[in-house]
């Protein structure tokens, strides 16, 4: 049987929505696969050493908040300054008490399993990022180096 | 003499954490040895399933007892 591949690529680079791409990419890669990553545009704050990432309530009605604030708390409220970050430090606080891995953690647990980073090189370009913030191992390349891989892969999901 | 050569307690660990780290386990490991592993994540149940499904290691038991979960995977 050959190797199983998946092709993920990762837009959003919200707290979050960090977590589909380390959770399916490291577990994909416990399980036998061959995993790829692609970085792209928002996805590529993922990639920074130091990883500022952030959940919002704004713009999330679906958004779990606490003391039903997310029943009566007006929409324009989520706007307030102070609020992502608020958000972002109780989040973090329940996942910590739930056991759920930091973002961190999870993406550690993919470089070791030797899950392939890709940042897209156009995006770091467009936002002038510096590859130094990057984590050590990740690759660049553009749409055509994604298909080299997503082109013979099993699964390819866009998050 | 316990029926296992290996143990991992993965208490408190939400989903993906029990899987990696009993994979990471089993790679330190020789064929025909046994892991026990220990997990309070109810969805461990059906992820080891399939996770033994999928990399052949055989799901030699799996229990609840208490609120916690115990797995005895084989190496395969």
């Amino acid at each position: 049987m050959s190797e199983k591949k998946l092709a993920i690529i990762a837009t959003k680079g919200t707290l979050d929505w960090g977590y589909p791409p380390f959770i399916l990419a490291s577990t994909a890669a416990a399980l036998g696969y061959e995993t790829q990553i692609f970085f792209t545009f928002y996805g590529l704050q993922l990639l920074k050493k130091d990883m500022k990432v952030k959940v919002s309530p704004l713009g999330n009605p679906g958004m779990p908040m606490p003391l039903g604030m997310d029943k009566w708390f007006p929409v324009l409220g989520t706007a307030i300054p102070g609020m992502e970050s608020m958000m972002t430090a109780m989040m973090k606080s329940k996942m910590k008490s739930k056991g759920v891995a930091s973002l961190e953690e999870l993406r550690e647990l993919c470089l070791e399993a030797d899950v392939t980073m890709i940042a897209c090189q156009m995006t770091v370009d467009l936002f002038d990022m510096n590859p130094r913030e990057f984590v050590d191992g990740v690759e660049f390349g553009g749409a055509a180096t994604f298909f080299e891989f997503a082109g013979e892969s099993d699964i390819t999901l866009f998050i | 003499m316990p029926n296992f050569d290996q143990e991992l307690d993965a208490s408190g660990l939400n989903c993906p954490l029990p899987i990696l780290r009993a994979k990471k386990a089993l790679a330190g490991m020789s064929e025909g040895q046994v892991l026990h592993i220990i997990a309070t994540d109810p969805g461990s149940v059906k992820d080891f399933d399939a996770f033994a499904k999928q990399t052949g290691n055989e799901l030699v038991e799996s229990k609840e007892d208490g609120g916690k979960f115990y797995f005895l995977l084989k190496k395969s």
